[in-house]
């Protein structure tokens, strides 16, 4: 008798698992159901680190794109139809981001996918929707690798090496430098994308790279190649690199008596660019996707909807991004005359200067967003903005 | 007596045979059936249950039934999982057939997991209880960095375009289901392999690790070997599903296989039961459920974002309702056995009492 009421109570001890089990037998019969699909309604996907360590990106993007949508659905949507986000949460994980597309595509039946920030996450999700033929819009992933996995795949960034072309124009053009130094991260990808380009793009315009020399991420102490640097006088040092170790190399450069600027890419956005450096950083230029200190209308009256909406928090870059690739996705939903994946393909593919928060973006034939970038020049706490420059 | 025991041995064997072909037969057939009736995206957490069940049991032999705390059971899964994306591009392997091809590859991601296992196990293992958890731990995060530096490997940017099994007309069978049945092939080998370790004689030197350290040593068992053996059994089969893992997600990144990845097998096993294969497996398949398919649904009903702070509280609820696991240190089949042995009782005891009626 012992025996068999240990044994009963052993198995309704499994109570809480049989449940579970059942549950999620109920909620795969609900999910294998075809849903009624609302026909006055256009679905759009979008995934994206809405928690997890780059929780950040994720939240920053998607507000973005939530309210690009909301504006065009108090317009009255796109012909009479309603636009619908449904938005999936991928913890910032690539196999989970695979996932929520593969969910978005199969299950939900959208149109259209936007995200990922991380080029990891939309290099893992993007196969998906090339598979299946629908488009998707990477807001902000700089790989170059991750347009070339499909036609169906976009994006509404810069690529990497282009703002080596845009420093390039601006040391040349616009600070009339004639004897650069490049100093680069070997190590980085990044770097040695925007300092190759740098380095030819400088040259075609008349300048002359007097030296070039590299270090690794990690390092502290850079005296022995700015020695080198220093004998060569440069009028300013391209060093595409990270913040962490940019604001080191500015004070050393300081030290050793150089007071040529320093220039950079948008591996220096960071607040702590200006703490590692402080005064030593003060002055340098850098390019960057977007300023909040942009006098453009466009600019202005996204911030101030931005604030409006979010509770006056100031949009960042991934934001802006966000907002452009739901506008780009919009304006060529609104040219097709039948909504179907492909019709969406073909119109987001002929985008000629949609006038983005982010600059005049133009798709080119390599699904890459060819538009301008700005460069601001560090000054304390703000980044001063300077200039735009087209390609 | 002795050659009795041989002979009920070998019977055993011969009688241990039908189960697993049966079960690895009804799991490609589960297989052709959600090919039928359900979307790609069902199909993908489908074979992801697979692979969690293998990398679930696999860990249970180090965790649960060794009783050695590892950490480190996500850089075994990153070692064949990488392993394997690498073979599969080795034009060496292009003469064998592709479902083979595939059916092959989870050995090589073994393999040298195993090895990896060794070369951790054999100095760490001496350690015990927060520290080895400490060194694995460790191991973990040196795979994971020397992955992030190695470019012909992809680096930080990663491994992307994967292939995987295509369809084998041949055996009826499309890109999916093939690629289930090869998972399916993988879970039931690595769960039969440890159910028949675990029962076996080595098997109870495991658990007598786990039990006293002291006492296994004095009835003669080489503790730290014992306990190697245990680490590269269970790190073989964590690159075998490293393996299943990089063929079905076809894309790997050093950024999955942080220690966050270990913890989620953790959980499984923990809620499953430490030292319960069987619950290891219920438990995988619930945890790759959950958040997926059942709070992803109540998220889209409802329209609010609560995925994560449901399960953490569901996992909370269930370790304060159940602190042992779903199923504690028993199996699925002890409960069975119970019932029977219940009603075989009753039967005893109705028929005493018809014997006493008689007298």
């Amino acid at each position: 008798m012992k025996i068999s009421r240990h044994c009963f109570l052993k198995i309704r001890s499994a109570m809480p698992a049989l449940s579970l089990a059942l549950v999620t037998v109920l909620a795969l019969a609900l999910g294998c159901t075809k849903k009624p699909t609302n026909t006055n309604e256009i679905l759009v996907g979008e995934f994206g680190s809405f928690s997890g360590s780059e929780a950040t990106f994720g939240q920053s993007t998607s507000e973005g794109v939530k309210l690009a949508f909301a504006e065009i659905n108090k317009k009255g949507g796109i012909n009479g139809k309603q636009l619908r986000l449904i938005s999936l949460d991928n913890q910032g994980k690539p196999e989970e981001a695979r996932a929520a597309v593969q969910r978005l595509i199969t299950q939900d039946k959208v149109v259209a996918v936007l995200g990922e920030v991380a080029s990891s996450r939309s290099l893992a999700a993007a196969p998906v929707a090339q598979q299946y033929q629908v488009p998707l819009i990477t807001p902000s992933s700089t790989n170059p690798k991750v347009t070339e996995i499909g036609d169906y795949v976009f994006r509404v960034c810069f690529i990497d090496p282009f703002q080596g072309l845009v420093m390039a124009k601006f040391a040349a053009l616009d600070l009339k430098k004639k004897r650069v130094a490049i100093l680069r991260d070997v190590k980085s990808d990044y770097s040695t994308g925007l300092a190759d380009v740098f380095a030819t793009e400088f040259k075609k315009l008349g300048g002359e790279i007097v030296a070039d020399e590299s270090y690794q991420a990690g390092e502290t102490d850079f005296k022995a190649q700015l020695t080198q640097l220093k004998g060569k006088k440069p009028d300013a040092i391209f060093v595409p690199g990270y913040y962490t170790e940019v604001g080191l190399i500015a004070r050393q450069t300081r030290q050793l008596g150089m007071t040529a600027p320093l220039l950079g890419g948008d591996g220096w956005d960071s607040e702590k660019l200006s703490e590692l450096g402080q005064d030593a950083i003060k002055g340098s230029y850098f390019s960057n996707h977007y300023t909040t200190e942009s006098t453009e209308p466009i600019v202005t009256n996204f911030i101030k909807a931005y604030r409006d909406a979010y509770g006056g928090k100031t949009p960042d870059g991934l934001a802006a991004l966000g907002y452009d690739a739901a506008g780009i996705l919009i304006q060529a939903i609104s040219r097709t005359t039948e909504i179907t994946p492909k019709n969406i393909r073909d119109e987001i593919a002929k985008t000629v200067d949609y006038p983005g928060v982010t600059g005049k973006i133009t798709i080119n034939e390599k699904r890459d967003a060819t538009k301008s970038a700005v460069v601001v020049q560090v000054d304390g706490k703000v980044n001063r903005f300077i200039k735009t420059i087209a390609p | 007596m002795a050659a009795l025991t041989d002979q009920t041995a070998r019977f055993n064997t011969l009688k241990s045979l039908p189960a697993p072909v049966v079960a690895m037969m009804a799991l490609i057939g589960l297989g052709v059936l959600f090919d039928n009736f359900t979307n790609a995206y069902t199909q993908f957490v489908m074979v992801l249950i697979l692979t969690n069940v293998v990398l679930a049991t696999s860990l249970n032999l180090v965790n649960g039934f060794t009783g050695q705390f590892s950490l480190g059971h996500a850089g075994f899964m990153a070692v064949g999982a990488y392993t394997s994306a690498w073979l599969v591009t080795r034009p060496e392997l292009g003469a064998l057939p592709d479902f083979l091809k595939f059916l092959l590859l989870p050995i090589g991601g073994g393999l040298l997991a195993a090895v990896a296992g060794y070369i951790v196990g054999l100095p760490s293992l001496r350690l015990r209880g927060d520290y080895l958890a400490i060194v694995t731990l460790g191991f973990g995060e040196i795979i994971r960095v020397a992955l992030l530096n190695s470019d012909s490997l992809g680096g930080a940017r990663g491994m992307y375009g994967i292939p995987s099994t295509e369809a084998v007309p041949a055996l009826g069978l499309t890109a999916f289901s093939a690629q289930f049945a090869v998972a399916s092939v993988w879970a039931v080998i690595t769960f039969v392999t440890l159910w028949r370790i675990v029962h076996s004689a080595k098997g109870r030197a495991f658990l007598s690790v786990r039990e006293d350290e002291i006492a296994a040593e004095a009835m003669g068992i080489n503790i730290t070997q014992t306990k190697v053996r245990a680490f590269v059994i269970s790190a073989f089969f964590a690159g075998v599903g490293g393996s299943l893992f990089a063929h079905s997600v076809k894309y790997l990144n050093p950024s999955t296989f942080t220690f966050t990845k270990s913890v989620d097998i953790i959980i499984m096993i923990v809620l499953g039961g430490m030292g319960s294969l069987t619950g290891s497996v219920i438990a995988a398949v619930i945890i790759t459920i959950l958040p997926e398919m059942v709070l992803r649904e109540l998220q889209q009903l409802t329209g609010i974002d609560l995925r994560m702070v449901i399960y953490s509280l569901l996992l909370i609820l269930f370790m304060i309702l159940r602190p042992s696991g779903i199923l504690g240190r028993l199996e699925a089949t002890d409960l069975w056995k119970m019932t029977l042995g219940r009603r075989k009782a009753e039967d005893r005891k109705v028929e005493g009492q018809r014997v006493e009626g008689k007298a």
